[in-house]
């Protein structure tokens, strides 16, 4: 991959899940971003007496418990949240690797370019310990969620919550309309955090028209067309303006609060190239500790297999 | 004439197969802007290397085994000796494989730095001993089942050997779905012939029935293979072996004991050798199915091959495993034939 | 017929079909299931109906498939790739055949023993391996010169066009040919090739019938851990990796249903079409081995 060379101005206002950077070069830049919440009913919530939390007042590990625990307990639904386990790949770094932040912890701590000590420091076992528990008292449904009804769950009724992305937010708002909730994601400890993605536009090293392509580029990111491209495929414009163009997205709009979330809670995932591999160990020390494995024994592996895949790289420096 | 197809052969199946003896010797990876270094044994050492620890139960002041609110006694955890670099450099960021108790409350335990390739091998080990008599043996019971003159047993056999021409993918997702935890086929029809008796079980998403599940269905859909190897073995018998097995009045145990099995030694030898080669190859159905999970209980060494060489990139670790999974399957195909000639 | 031995047969055929229905039912739930929407589709699973083209039956889920993924597409490339590996492999193959059997050169007998001991050598070990040379390896086509063969047909033919196997066959056959043949189209002024286009070939009808349908079904039904590795374009996957496709967004049974009944059912009907030759094909690998 070559940096871009695109003039800084024209990204004033992107979202920052939607710029690839790295080593302070701008490498790439997505035309759209996506963010997940917890898809919710209000009526659910008011019959079971839970409070509805707001971008600035979110639930904190306490609440978001208790509320897990009375809605498993009013036997109206067969599991209180569903975490998306049926999605193994990329959703469970992207979508569970910020819990772990919350928590203080991360995959990859980005100073040290390590992950012992940051996926299985006292944050990262706390994280594991409570993800955990989630699944020992059948709050959540295991690795073994079958994939239609990961889809279908939720809006048939069979989970309570979701935690989901947006681009499965139309489907919820049909089925449900005024009643559907999207909510930011609760408060471990160091704040609500979210994953930020999108993919990306870049150039290749090797590519023999870089300005050519620098400038399509740049020409397709006028807000004009990122709303175009949104109102198309349904997902987050990456500029506050382009959002305001995309009636979804703009003030008022069903999925409004989308824009919010990515602007406010979205922390990019270990801006490193060592995140193909710790990516794929993530996933694995999660659908483990889901099953069963003890939490710091299996933290202790993934860090130590993430750290010699990054040493056999040279640090990928 | 020779020369094209030696060539290929050469090119694709005998270079790589010495450069994965090569590879697993160095840390080469797919892509990687460092230069390759040889390591020597070092991804060996790495994937077999075991180290044993003894722990005994805590201790109070008293000198008491300090028990737990159930009565057993409280071990110290291991992760205090693994993650230990000063006290017990050996153990080092190893991983518990598993433990054995020895006598005085004393534990064995067996670490290692790298559990799922040992669980990939234990699992692969298992798979083929249970898979390889099994289907043998059920092929062997079809073929002589077929072997009967009956009228449209050619309509039998066209069932039996079905499942072959489909492939490994399609099956795997079929049994997928026959071996779902809620809506499975399987669970419903054990509850009918149980009258609802049978409590439903999530097959591929329980440690102890996933890896007995793909076997079932693996051999399922290979045992029609096996059954027309047998076939042809028992189509070469002369029909007058069988007639003076008559005449001298032998049972039908004493018939197959005497008569058929003997005749059928180079036929056992050659579906014992595929079989073992297929069983030692398991795949397609953990990619499709479980992809190793839950808890490494269905991992296997060519899929860990897979997820090391290709999925992290690194080509060295993928190898190694390679090498491996080769000597296994040298060191078994030699050992049949070691068997089977000694009594020749 | 005596009573007993009536009885003896009806418990037979039991048997027999007892054992059928175990070998059939996952086929016939998989074709059903094709046409059932979802929900009837898992409530039906929890009763015999799950066997029985009841309720809501229509071909939806076929339409929707072919709107999910290019199913006409993979459909192409699996049939290619598996065709001209089909076509190569058996004119290499026997010509090499033909060269073990009838030609004496030097090395032949150590050459052939090697192919031979690759007969144990599984693909699965040498997968990762021959990824490092593939993506090393230059190839002239229409585009001009690539540096690798990542991404296209042929990385997913040419490696699997020789094999141990099929050489043997041909091998195994061309012994039991009768040498005088050769011998008279020789002393005739023919050429080594001409002898093996116009004397051999013509007698191995039943030996290259074998040697297709063993690769047919090496090919067609293996394409997963290759391409997974080597081809990431979506113009070139197989059907096999097509499956992905149904498990990306929106997972319906139904529909995963219907395309593993696309790509499987030709499959069976050219079994049951050519099942004698399908199963001596099988018997052949047995009987000399």
């Amino acid at each position: 991959m070559a940096p871009l060379s695109i003039d800084e101005s024209k990204l004033d206002g992107f979202l920052p899940g939607a710029l690839g950077r790295w080593n302070g070069e701008l490498y790439a830049v997505g035309l759209w971003d996506a963010a997940c919440a917890i898809f919710a009913r209000k009526s659910v919530l008011e019959a079971n007496g839970i409070r509805i939390p707001t971008l600035d007042n979110p639930w904190n590990q306490e609440e978001f418990d208790a509320a897990l625990v009375t809605l498993q307990g009013s036997g109206d639904f067969e599991y209180a949240l569903d975490l998306g386990m049926a999605w193994t790949g990329e959703w469970y770094p992207y979508a569970f690797g910020p819990f772990l932040q919350s928590f203080g912890g991360d995959i990859i701590n980005v100073e040290t370019n390590m992950a012992n000590d940051a996926l299985n420091g006292d944050a990262g076992i706390a994280f594991g310990e409570f993800w955990q528990s989630l699944f020992a008292r059948d709050l959540v449904p295991g690795t073994s969620q079958d994939g239609a009804d990961r889809e279908t769950g939720f809006i048939e009724g069979q989970y309570a919550l979701q935690w989901n992305g947006n681009w499965a937010a139309l489907p919820a708002l049909d089925a449900f309309g005024d009643d559907m909730l999207f909510l930011p994601a609760p408060d471990f400890g160091t704040g609500p955090k979210i994953g930020a993605a999108s993919w990306q536009f870049g150039i290749s090293a090797t590519s023999e028209h870089k300005d050519g392509a620098s400038a399509f580029i740049e020409f397709a990111i006028q807000d004009k067309y990122l709303s175009a491209f949104s109102q198309g495929i349904g997902l987050i414009p990456p500029t506050a303006e382009a959002s305001a163009m995309t009636p979804n997205y703009s003030a008022g709009g069903p999925l409004e609060v989308f824009y919010g979330l990515s602007n406010e809670q979205a922390t990019l995932r270990a801006v490193t190239p060592a995140y193909v591999v710790a990516g794929k160990v993530f996933e694995k020390a999660m659908a483990d500790i889901a099953n069963g494995a003890d939490v710091a024994d299996t933290l202790d592996t993934a860090a130590d297999e993430i750290d010699a895949d990054i040493d056999q790289n040279s640090g990928y420096q | 004439m020779a020369l094209p197809a030696c060539l290929l052969v050469f090119t694709f199946l005998i270079l790589p197969f010495f450069m994965a003896f090569g590879l697993s010797l160095t840390n080469q990876r797919l892509v990687s802007p460092n230069p390759t270094e040889f390591v020597g044994l070092d991804n060996f050492k790495k994937m077999l290397g075991v180290s044993f620890l003894i722990i005994e139960p805590e201790m109070d002041e008293a000198g008491h085994i300090k028990l737990d609110n159930e009565g057993n006694p409280i071990y110290p955890r291991v992760r205090n000796f693994t993650r230990n670099q000063e006290d017990f450099p050996q153990f080092y960021k190893k991983r518990e494989w598993f433990q054995l108790g020895l006598q005085d409350g004393k534990v064995l335990v067996v670490l290692s730095q790298d559990v799922v390739f040992l669980k990939a091998l234990a699992n692969t080990m298992l798979f083929a001993l249970v898979v390889c008599p099994v289907q043998a043996g059920l092929a062997l019971f079809l073929a002589l089942l077929i072997n009967q003159p009956l009228r449209g047993i050619n309509i039998f056999r066209t069932i039996y050997f079905a499942p072959v021409v489909i492939s490994m993918v399609v099956v795997s997702m079929l049994w997928r779905f026959i071996y779902d935890g809620q809506n499975g086929l399987l669970n419903t029809l054990m509850q009918m012939f149980s009258f609802g008796l049978f409590e439903p079980i999530d097959w591929l998403g329980n440690t102890s029935t996933a890896l007995p599940a793909i076997m079932a269905m693996s051999v399922w859909q290979g045992v029609g293979f096996h059954m027309v190897i047998w076939l042809s073995g028992l189509q070469t018998i002369p029909l007058s072996h069988y007639e003076v097995a008559r005449i001298e009045g032998a049972t039908r145990w004493q018939t197959f004991r005497y008569v058929t099995w003997p005749s059928l030694r180079n036929t056992a030898i050659l579906v014992m050798v595929i079989i073992t080669m297929q069983a030692f190859t398991l795949y397609p159905q953990i990619q499709v199915m479980t992809r190793g999970g839950p808890l490494d209980s269905t991992q296997s060494l060519v899929f860990q091959a897979v997820i090391r060489g290709y999925e992290k990139q690194d080509i060295s670790g993928g190898s190694a495993i390679s090498v491996i999974l080769f000597l296994l399957v040298l060191s078994i195909s030699l050992f049949q034939r070691y068997l089977t000639r000694e009594k020749n | 017929m005596p009573a007993h031995k009536l009885l003896g047969m009806a418990l037979r055929y039991l048997l027999l079909i007892w054992i059928a229905m175990i070998f059939i039912f996952p086929i016939v739930f998989m074709v059903i299931s094709s046409l059932k929407p979802d929900l009837q589709l898992l409530s039906d699973s929890s009763s015999l109906r799950a066997f029985l083209p009841v309720g809501d039956i229509s071909p939806t889920n076929y339409l929707s498939a072919f709107d999910r993924a290019p199913i006409l597409l993979f459909i192409f490339n699996s049939v290619l790739i598996t065709g001209i590996t089909i076509v190569f492999s058996l004119f290499l193959c026997s010509l090499a055949a033909f060269s073990f059997v009838f030609l004496s050169w030097r090395g032949q007998g150590v050459i052939f023993a090697i192919i031979l001991a690759t007969f144990i050598v599984p693909f699965e070990t040498i997968a990762v391996p021959l990824l490092l040379i593939v993506n090393n390896l230059p190839w002239i086509g229409l585009e001009g010169i690539k540096n690798s063969w990542i991404n296209s047909y042929h990385v997913q033919i040419i490696p699997f066009i020789a094999d141990a196997l099929t050489i043997f066959l041909f091998v195994q056959y061309f012994r039991d040919l009768p040498k005088d043949l050769i011998e008279a189209s020789r002393i005739d002024g023919a050429t080594w090739f001409q002898v093996y286009r116009r004397v051999i070939m013509p007698l191995s009808g039943p030996i290259i019938a074998t040697a297709a349908i063993l690769k047919f079904l090496m090919m067609y039904n293996n394409q997963l851990l290759w391409p997974i590795m080597v081809v990431q374009e979506e113009s070139y996957r197989p059907v096999m990796l097509g499956l992905q496709y149904f498990f990306q967004l929106n997972t319906q049974w139904g529909e995963i249903m219907a395309y593993l009944t696309i790509i499987t059912i030709p499959v069976l009907i050219f079994y049951l079409l050519l099942q004698k030759a399908f199963i001596a094909s099988i018997a052949s690998t047995g009987i000399k081995g």
